[in-house]
């Protein structure tokens, strides 16, 4: 009885050190190197998975991060949106780099096309998908490049950054936005740009992307940018440039003196985070969201569709200001390339 | 008579309601200003070789080909080219578009505007595809594909059956029946110039048997001909669409992502064989169609022989007006149908109809969870389930879409008429076959 005993334990465990000897042997063999700074570097990030860095997760970004630091010996062209400054520094000690601080950025949405700037002259009553609504149509203000207000951005959004104002019907971004791109990569329109913060959370911007003639495309919308030229001839820092009726504030360039601001005609430059200006009675300030009226941009029952009502809206003045210059046709079809520059 | 022919597949039925069958075509004068978009056809757009100021008269080229799937544009008046510029078109977006103030009515000489039937065919088989060709004639359906493309089969591949489409399966819809009825002679030498330049031996006729006026008429004048035999199809939408149609006709299945020529079929439309008999036999361009303004509210439904680039506003008007319960202006019919945005939206090679519904008929109902009744998958003509492909491209799930054949859809419309939960399925679907589409573009690239 004994016997069986021991012959069963000594059999069993005399395997298992076999097995664990060649187990041994094998996993020395086979090892896979991996850089610890890997997990370091990784244990730094925010963990969001985002895909802002341009990286399939956080993981593989500390990977790219680890082998450019060997490779190349530096950091370029790789960047966590989402840690910013901050973790770059983390990430930076940890490979034994040095990392240039790196100005933060901010989603912006470039159109204020909202329910009194650009009243509905039809109704949309589809999915509510962006994509699918820019396929179909030029959008319930009549703009072809405006804001179609059904939130695939916000849906986008993994930072509780982005929210439809159901007063503007347009979308706003709070100060949780990470820069992370999904966003922009989201709007079929590519109304949404990642500019600079500035200082101060500062920054001035062209609230428009409509690249039509300045009649047409105030007959749509009162804030449109119709290329006047007007920022233009104010800005001493060559900032703004303008392309097909449509003008571009450089954020590289810009100063931030506001000048542009204060010509603009029909208030499409933005200006966000500056201090009240000093009096000056007779124009109302730029971004007012009209609080008072609280319709949402689909009204949920009477009105179904359709441009019935030729809506002109108050045309007169700056319409004319711009030159009807007879344009060749080709340049203006709906293209989708942006104007960065 | 026995069991009609139809598809294999699904169905629906919806209500008819085809107003103005019993309407004559009738001729609505030449609008004061023509516009004339750049992409009629499916495919590039054409380009513009006129400028501005020019003086053009009817016939006159305006834009020729812009790529092999695309065909030139010819004036549809006579006047002045006011300018060349955006304009509002059916797609909803400002396109290019070729504007014309209208001064008289003057026709190009070589174009006989005579009522006469020439019967005799004098051209061969090349000749009457360039004639196509250069008379800009595309699919008069609505799909606007440009029809001497289909008149020249690939490499190795042999058409044996030509079928001519009166199906008219769209509800109010009227515009190919009546044709049917009052060009009846026409089509059919048009039908004999399509069997010629396809060199096929047999042609079928397709009608569906809610036209018995039009499928007696058809039937006494192919009954000297034993080449063409006209085929009496079920109601059932959508008998029109190409693939189903085939099935119905020549019981054969087009496959997945084919042509109906690898199953040795080409389908053209009656509108289509009537353009062609105008273009080879009398030299006429394609500058006008016959387009169904309808509706339950419209004071007159009517057939309208309309100069192509008339607004709708205009047709509108000679049917008595724009009824003050408008809720939407469909271009198109119902089922396939899109709706429209402006009524300066111009009349297009395409345009079969111009549908306005009254504001209870078109509102859609508050959309409701799927509750998996498959009722949509059992109406799908093409065999596929479109709760799931309409959920995957809600979602963004491309790669499942792509492989469950979403581009097998023919966005019929069938899955959403017959959801009870009023999801729209087919905006989800169009969504995804869009972005399939391009994926599937882009891989072709790399």
């Amino acid at each position: 009885m004994d016997n069986i005993i021991i012959i069963a334990i000594s059999a069993l465990g005399g395997l298992g050190l076999i097995a664990a000897i060649i187990l041994y042997f094998i996993a020395n063999k086979f090892k896979v190197f991996e850089d610890p700074k890997i997990d370091e570097v990784e244990e730094a990030l925010p963990s969001a998975n985002c895909g802002g860095c341009g990286f399939p997760g956080c993981r593989a970004y500390a990977e790219a991060t680890v082998k450019s630091a060997k490779e190349k010996g530096n950091l370029d062209g790789l960047n966590c949106p989402v840690g910013g400054n901050e973790v770059a520094q983390v990430v930076g000690s940890i490979l034994g780099l040095e990392v240039e601080a790196k100005e933060p950025l901010i989603a912006v949405i470039r159109c204020n096309g909202s329910i009194t700037n650009s009243p509905e002259k039809v109704n949309y009553e589809g999915a509510t998908s962006c994509a699918f609504a820019h396929a179909l149509y030029s959008g319930e203000g009549g703009c072809q490049y405006g804001c179609l207000g059904l939130g695939d951005c916000v849906d986008a959004c993994d930072f509780d950054a982005i929210h439809m104002n159901p007063d503007t019907g347009l979308p706003e971004v709070n100060d949780k936005c990470t820069a992370c791109n999904a966003c922009v990569i989201a709007c079929p329109r590519d109304i949404i740009e990642l500019r600079k913060r500035g200082p101060k959370d500062k920054r001035i911007f062209v609230s428009c992307i409509n690249k039509e003639k300045g009649a047409p495309a105030k007959k749509n919308c009162a804030v449109a940018c119709i290329g006047c030229g007007k920022c233009d001839k104010v800005c001493k820092f060559d900032a703004i440039t303008i392309t097909s009726f449509l003008a571009y504030i450089d954020f590289s360039k810009c100063t931030l003196c506001r000048k542009c601001v204060e010509v603009c005609p029909t208030n499409a430059i933005h200006e966000i985070n500056f201090k009240p200006r000093k009096p000056k009675p007779e124009k109302p300030k730029i971004d007012a969201p009209s609080s008072e009226k609280s319709i949402s941009r689909k009204p949920a029952t009477d009105s179904t569709s359709v441009a019935v009502n030729e809506k002109t809206s108050a045309t007169k003045d700056i319409g004319k200001k711009a030159k009807e210059s007879d344009n060749v046709i080709a340049d203006k079809q709906i293209d989708k390339t942006d104007n960065k520059e | 008579m026995g069991i009609l022919r139809t598809f294999a597949l699904g169905g629906i039925h919806p209500a008819e309601n085809k107003l103005s069958s019993n309407i004559p075509i009738e001729t609505i004068p030449v609008p004061k200003q023509a516009i004339v978009p750049l992409g009629q056809n499916l495919g590039a757009p054409s380009k513009p070789i006129v400028k501005k100021g020019d003086m053009v008269k009817v016939g006159q080229l305006l834009a020729e080909a812009g790529g092999f799937i695309s065909t030139p544009i010819h004036s549809p008046v006579s006047g002045k080219v006011f300018k060349i510029d955006n304009a509002i078109d059916s797609t909803g977006y400002k396109r290019p578009s070729i504007i014309i103030n209208v001064e008289g009515d003057e026709w190009d000489e070589s174009i006989d505007n005579t009522t006469d039937i020439v019967s005799e065919i004098t051209l061969d088989s090349k000749q009457i595809i360039e004639k196509i060709k250069n008379a800009g004639i595309v699919g008069m359906g609505g799909a606007t594909f440009p029809t001497y493309v289909k008149l020249m089969p690939p490499q190795g591949k042999v058409a044996e059956y030509l079928i001519i489409n009166g199906v008219e399966c769209e509800p109010y819809l009227t515009a190919d029946h009546r044709l049917m009825l009052e060009k009846g002679q026409e089509i059919i030498i048009g039908t004999h110039i399509l069997m010629k330049a396809l060199n096929v031996k047999k042609a079928f006729i397709g009608i569906e048997n809610n036209k018995p006026d039009a499928i007696n008429h058809m039937m006494k004048l192919v009954k000297s001909y034993d080449d063409i035999e006209v085929q009496t199809l079920k109601v059932q939408y959508p008998q029109g669409g190409e693939k189903q149609l085939i099935k119905a006709s020549v019981n054969r299945e087009v496959p997945s992502g084919k042509l109906p020529i690898e199953v040795g079929c080409v389908v053209q439309n009656v509108g289509t064989a009537f353009a062609v008999y105008e273009a080879v036999q009398k030299n006429k361009p394609l500058i006008d169609r016959i387009v169904t303004v309808t509706g339950k509210a419209i004071k007159r439904p009517s057939n309208f022989l309309t100069r192509i680039g008339t607004p709708i506003s205009q047709l509108i008007e000679a049917a008595e007006g724009l009824p003050g319960n408008t809720g939407k202006i469909i271009g198109g019919g119902p089922m396939m149908g899109k709706a429209i945005t402006s009524l300066d939206v111009p009349i297009v090679k395409g345009s079969s109809g111009v549908l306005l519904m009254k504001k209870e008929e078109s509102s859609r109902s508050i959309e409701s969870p799927c509750i998996r009744c498959s009722k949509c998958t059992y109406v799908c003509p093409m065999g596929l389930e479109p709760y799931l492909l309409s959920k995957a491209s809600k979602l963004s799930n491309f790669e499942m879409a792509e492989n469950e054949s979403i581009m097998d859809c023919i966005e019929c419309g069938s899955c959403q008429y017959a959801c009870p939960a009023s999801i729209p399925l087919l905006d989800y679907l169009r969504l995804g076959k869009l972005k399939v589409g391009q994926i599937i573009r882009n891989r072709g690239k790399n």
